[in-house]
């Protein structure tokens, strides 16, 4: 663990100025209609909610688990944040959590903030957050069946994040994209399982808990397992 | 039984502190998706720490003065959550909504 800090998060050196800047206005963009969308959908009781989800994120985050030739990986949570907070909210969320990583741990750029927060927040919670909306609109509003698609695209916001950094490098002339995309993305076929695994055990945990925090779950009163434990008692 | 937002917030916490502190130093040392990539294709040696990541106050994840390395990520795991979660309270605090009386129609995103 001596050396550079590099996790998934890119460090400097690696982009070049003008894709670390484009990438910096993207993010700043997402993580500022972020602030403004939490002006709207934040009340004052879920305000620590928000410090929690972060704080778990980057808890979550120092995680590394092995996966297949001596890699490991770690939960990236935007996924989570989207679902529990909604996509907008999650890009600000995720935000701090990159923010405090680049600063206080040395871990990602500086000058790459912006990428990373594309690459590991803004990009998965939007793409997660707005699948998960659309998919309930078509598909049964089971608990069962929102955990499918809760599962499904965590795997997709890790392979995105994983597809947008081989495009971000490869714009950078650091390594082409034939050369970086498929092994970054066999790499994170694998991390993105972990993903699944812990977004669904967390989303879970919250739904059957508090329900109502669950921000994008639009789940039907089933006639038995909706509500859970508390109708049938059981375990 | 329903919890309480305060209860739930306080034992999420709790998890998220128990995890990084007494978890992390047990994480996979293997260089992660991003970092074996680099070192496969050679790249890796072009990342470089940015000048204002020179003093930062706990870098790489092992707090500063702490011999043992297990230790060392523990505690960082520690600071760190707390210090996530005050900021993103903090964060979170300053651009609540404010008004509590008229409730606009959605409620969450959609």
């Amino acid at each position: 663990m001596i050396g550079l800090p590099i996790a998934l998060h890119i460090p400097d050196g690696f982009l070049s100025p003008g894709v670390a800047a484009l990438c910096g206005i993207l993010a700043a963009a997402a993580v500022a209609y972020g602030l403004r969308r939490a002006g709207v959908e934040l009340d004052e009781a879920r305000v620590p909610l928000l410090g929690v989800l972060a704080a778990f994120i980057f808890a979550a985050q120092m995680l590394n688990f092995p996966i297949a030739g001596g890699t490991s990986g770690h939960f990236l949570g935007a996924t989570l944040a989207a679902v529990l907070l909604g996509p907008w909210l999650a890009c600000l969320v995720m935000g701090v959590v990159l923010a405090v990583q680049a600063f206080a741990f040395a871990d990602g750029g500086v000058s790459a903030l912006g990428a990373n927060i594309l690459n590991m927040g803004a990009l998965g919670a939007l793409l997660a957050g707005y699948l998960v909306i659309g998919a309930q609109r078509v598909l049964p509003r089971t608990r069962l069946v929102f955990l499918g698609i809760v599962a499904t695209v965590s795997w997709l916001a890790v392979m995105a994040g994983a597809a947008a950094t081989s495009a971000e490098l490869a714009l950078s002339d650091t390594i082409p994209l034939a050369t970086s995309l498929p092994p970054m993305l066999g790499v994170h076929s694998l991390i993105g399982l972990g993903e699944a695994v812990i977004t669904v055990a967390a989303v879970s945990a919250v739904l059957a808990a508090r329900p109502d925090l669950v921000a994008l779950a639009r789940l039907e009163p089933e006639p038995h397992g909706a509500p859970p434990a508390a109708a049938e008692g059981r375990i | 039984m329903k919890a309480s937002t305060r209860m739930f917030a306080v034992l999420a916490l709790a998890l998220a502190v128990g995890l990084a502190t007494a978890v992390s130093p047990f994480a996979s040392p293997s260089p992660d998706g991003l970092e074996k990539v680099a070192a496969d294709e050679g790249f890796i040696d072009e990342g470089r720490l940015h000048s204002l990541q020179e003093d930062s106050p706990i870098p790489d994840y092992a707090f500063p003065g702490v011999e043992n390395e297990r230790f060392a990520t523990g505690l960082a795991g520690f600071a760190g959550t707390l210090a996530v979660f005050a900021i993103g309270s903090g964060v979170a605090y300053l651009v609540r909504r404010r008004a509590p009386a008229s409730r606009p129609a959605g409620g969450a995103a959609a």
